[in-house]
């Protein structure tokens, strides 16, 4: 077992072995470098037929036409293409856009930035296990809704919305229904022949693709149409303009090819070594699970260890590479707000680890983990005046604590 | 986050790590932070009939550089009096740990903490 131990899935992944082999025949003179713009030469064909294919490999994943598939440079620009493109092209029909709190920033940055422009947000609350109610979307639709945004899985806490019900309820009422399926795909099945899914998000990197590389699958029954954010050579029918990056398409093509191939296989291995971490520290003193267990990907554990603060935890989780939600990992110093919209207070908010398993992870690795967890938790909690105060029977919401 | 060396050292090595007894009159504790903000110091002196701080001991709730701060602090007080324990500025410990500018709230922190220890003696003492 080699240290650290990478448990950051959900955060990128490394590249499948054979998805880096494929990129590399892409790159040098001998390969397959050429644009896949230039209709004149052979150079430019060959370049074209690859994307074709990885373009096909990408529809089937998730059960599209390859048509539909718009090659960007990441979930995030795909988020940015789908809602403002989205919401300018319908403006005329309607100023109001309904997301959840939730979303990942690439979503709730695309909506403030349209709140400047003159439209109408609606962020719902999730339930305390993370999930979405649809009742509160329905109740939250107006006459003038053009847009509703929801992620298949929460980045943070790994749990699945039920994007099936929901996007009845968004074509029901003729509105636009975008899906950041970054940290899905791959990942839980997608048919989009039956789902109501309009706009949907992609990442190459985190499922064994690089980084760079996304796309967005754009509805053409019925047509959706989006106005372009990147203008230039009317690349890709002129949503999204720029030469296409020939190595980083084939690679993200491979990585969704392989998904297909093993992700049920992995999905199954990888739940086991996810239930046997949360089987292994679930029985210590104030351990927090955050998120619904059912309803959650298969390589996703948040767990708060309150009581200890996220980041000295992490400090001593040298040989661990996670994350956390804690404000001190953070650049905004503040709490995760994923955590704190599913109504966890600021300690426990503070105190949680997001473990991501994937494809290279093993039972071994996960025996240690579990192991270091007991006793750095313990290291911690000894340091910690809250746990002295916690053993002593105080409530800790009673004291007058000093903000700064 | 890329800590000093000596931040690391104090975080895995806290020294001083512990309680003593808050109603004991030479004892003064300082409590300041708060969960909510991810940090938490708890630190106390106690001091010697002619008002020099004998020993000193802290708990932490809180990052690395909060815990390396609040060690480094209860090093530093020992030997001191009260008068010159309530002089430690947050800017020498921030340097000595070599606390990059996000983290230095951590050591005003720990300034803070030793002022209020010496409040607490000094109105327990009246």
């Amino acid at each position: 077992m080699q240290l650290p131990i990478y448990l950051d899935y959900s955060a990128t992944t490394p590249c499948d072995p054979r998805v880096a082999e494929k990129m590399a025949e892409c790159l040098t003179l001998e390969g397959n470098f050429g644009n896949p713009a230039s209709r004149s030469h052979t150079f430019g064909w060959k370049a074209d037929e690859e994307i074709d294919k990885a373009r096909q490999y990408v529809a089937d994943l998730v059960n599209a036409n390859p048509k539909e598939i718009v090659w960007t440079s990441g979930a995030t620009e795909s988020d940015n293409l789908a809602i403002k493109g989205a919401a300018h092209f319908y403006k005329t029909r309607g100023n109001h856009l309904i997301t959840c709190k939730t979303e990942h920033k690439a979503v709730l940055d695309s909506m403030r930035q349209l709140e400047r422009e003159g439209f109408e947000v609606t962020y719902l609350d999730p339930e305390a296990n993370g999930l979405i109610d649809i009742e509160k979307i329905k109740a939250a639709i107006r006459p003038e809704t053009t847009l509703i945004s929801i992620m298949h899985v929460n980045n943070e806490i790994g749990v699945i919305q039920d994007i099936a019900a929901i996007g009845e309820l968004a074509r029901a009422n003729k509105i636009i229904f975008h899906v950041d399926a970054a940290q899905s795909a791959g990942k839980v099945d997608i048919d989009l022949s039956t789902l109501k899914v309009d706009l949907m998000s992609f990442s190459a990197h985190k499922i064994y693709g690089p980084k760079g590389i996304g796309a967005l699958y754009v509805r053409r029954k019925p047509r959706i149409r989006i106005e372009a954010q990147m203008h230039g050579g009317g690349h890709e029918r002129g949503m999204r303009s720029g030469t296409l990056a020939t190595h980083q398409i084939v690679g993200m093509g491979e990585a969704f090819r392989i998904a297909k191939a093993e992700m049920h296989e992995d999905n199954a291995r990888i739940v086991k070594l996810r239930d046997r971490l949360y089987d292994g520290v679930k029985d210590m003193e104030e351990v927090y699970l955050n998120g619904d267990l059912e309803q959650r990907v298969s390589g996703n554990m948040n767990i708060s260890f309150n009581f200890v603060e996220g980041e000295s935890l992490i400090m001593a989780l040298k040989d661990l590479a996670v994350s956390s939600g804690s404000a001190c990992t953070s650049s905004s110093l503040e709490p995760s707000y994923v955590l704190r919209a599913i109504g966890r207070n600021d300690e426990l908010a503070h105190s949680s680890i997001r473990f991501t398993f994937g494809r290279y992870s093993t039972m071994e690795e996960v025996e240690f983990v579990i192991s270091v967890m007991h006793e750095k938790v313990k290291k911690l909690r000894d340091l910690s005046p809250l746990w002295d105060m916690f053993k002593a029977g105080i409530d800790l919401d009673s004291v007058q604590w000093a903000a700064h | 986050m890329a800590y000093s060396d000596k931040v690391i050292d104090h975080y895995e090595n806290p020294r001083n790590v512990g309680v003593l007894d808050a109603e004991d009159k030479n004892v003064g504790t300082g409590m300041v932070g708060a969960p909510a903000c991810g940090d938490v110091m708890r630190l106390q002196i106690k001091v010697n009939d002619d008002g020099v701080i004998e020993d000193a001991k802290f708990k932490t709730y809180g990052c690395g550089s909060a815990i390396a701060s609040s060690s480094l602090l209860t090093e530093w007080v020992k030997g001191k009096t009260l008068d010159e324990a309530q002089q430690i500025k947050n800017t020498e410990l921030a340097e000595e740990l070599a606390l990059p500018p996000v983290k230095v709230h951590c050591s005003v922190l720990a300034e803070d903490a030793i002022k209020a220890a010496v409040e607490d003696i000094k109105s327990k003492q009246g």
